[in-house]
């Protein structure tokens, strides 16, 4: 096991750049010209938030690995993402309710990390604070017009929280790396957010007229290094420049 | 001035921006959108992303009157010729700037 700040850190940076990434597919392909300019707001977004946790993941590994290391050097299995945001992006309706699902908890986890005792993380959580508000409200507000849209747009919406809702229990999976942080001010008990995070996806959903799924069995494994087949193959697109040229720049 | 292009089905909105500053809002350009909320949502992504306003406006095209290119000559012209319009035959009162 490594130093449980940096395992801690590559969780958070993870999920922000795995997503970014998918979320970045979007670029070009958006339904309209519009939304494409915005989701690929968000993907930049979320790779700034990445950039700047996994700087500080290498600063706390002490290995001389910067960001870019950590980034483009590890395989699948070193990945401490959660599962949901490795997924293909799927249709604009997948995409938005995963974005909604992920935002909603990404905003809670930075409020809390905002009063984190590494004044580093505290200060990134400050900053990330802002533009997740804005994630939320950009998916939130989608969500509502699909789910009350046309029956095509509603039913594509509930497929997707329908699918996705099995990937959310990971997210608030707490853990002894987690627990030893949290006595120390230095991470949040990801359990303590699932009651908020409900709260506010319960409105989302009752004001896009869809039904919230029933908790059944909740898929994991992400956190450890154990991802589904799809991380892999993004991962071989995403690390095939630096991975084939070392050290190129432009 | 027509609310739909043929290329997207969904309502075209003008957005003005203001600039940090406190200066008026000014135009800045146009947005497909299929409501207020989402006109304004687009209008930050598109055009204040960078920082460049404080304040965002949109308004539905549909509802702006314009001007046609036939009014040129009876709404503008006339003032051409009419320079005691302008209030330039008045002396500057002593210790009065004019930049």
């Amino acid at each position: 096991m490594s130093e449980p700040f940096f395992e801690y850190l590559l969780r958070l940076g993870d999920d922000r750049l795995v997503l970014g990434h998918r979320l970045s597919e979007w670029c070009g392909h958006g339904p309209t010209l519009e939304e494409d300019i915005a989701l690929t707001n968000i993907a930049l977004d979320l790779v700034g938030e990445a950039n700047l946790v996994l700087q500080r993941a290498g600063q706390i590994e002490g290995a001389g690995r910067d960001q870019d290391a950590l980034a483009y050097l590890r395989t699948d299995r070193e990945y401490r993402n959660a599962l949901m945001v490795e997924l293909p992006k799927g249709d604009f309706g997948y995409s938005i309710v995963r974005q909604f699902l992920f935002s909603t908890y990404a905003m809670h986890q930075w409020e809390a990390l905002s009063a984190c005792a590494d004044t580093d993380l505290a200060g990134i959580a400050a900053k990330a604070l802002k533009q997740s508000r804005y994630h939320v409200r950009h998916s939130a507000e989608w969500l509502v017009r699909l789910g009350g849209g046309t029956d095509e747009s509603h039913g594509r919406a509930e497929d997707a929280l329908n699918d996705l809702w099995r990937y959310t229990g990971e997210l608030f999976a707490t853990d002894a790396v987690e627990q030893a942080l949290v006595k120390q001010k230095l991470a949040v008990d990801s359990s303590s957010l699932e009651a908020v995070w409900r709260r506010d996806v319960a409105d989302v959903v009752a004001r896009a007229t869809l039904t919230l799924p029933p908790d059944g069995y909740m898929q994991r494994g992400g956190r450890a290094g154990g991802h589904t087949e799809h991380l892999g193959l993004m991962l071989a697109e995403m690390q095939v420049l630096p991975r084939t040229y070392p050290g190129a720049k432009w | 001035m027509s609310s739909e292009s043929r290329d997207n089905p969904l309502p075209l909105w003008e957005v003005f921006l203001q600039p940090p500053g406190g200066a008026a809002h000014e135009h800045a350009g146009s947005v497909h959108a299929g409501d207020k909320e989402m006109a304004l949502q687009a209008a930050r992504d598109v055009y204040a992303r960078r920082g460049e306003a404080v304040s965002i406006w949109v308004v539905p095209s549909e509802q702006i009157t314009a001007s046609t290119p036939e009014d040129m000559g009876p709404f503008f012209e006339p003032g051409n010729d009419k320079a005691y319009r302008h209030p330039q035959f008045y002396k500057v009162p002593p210790g009065v700037r004019v930049s």
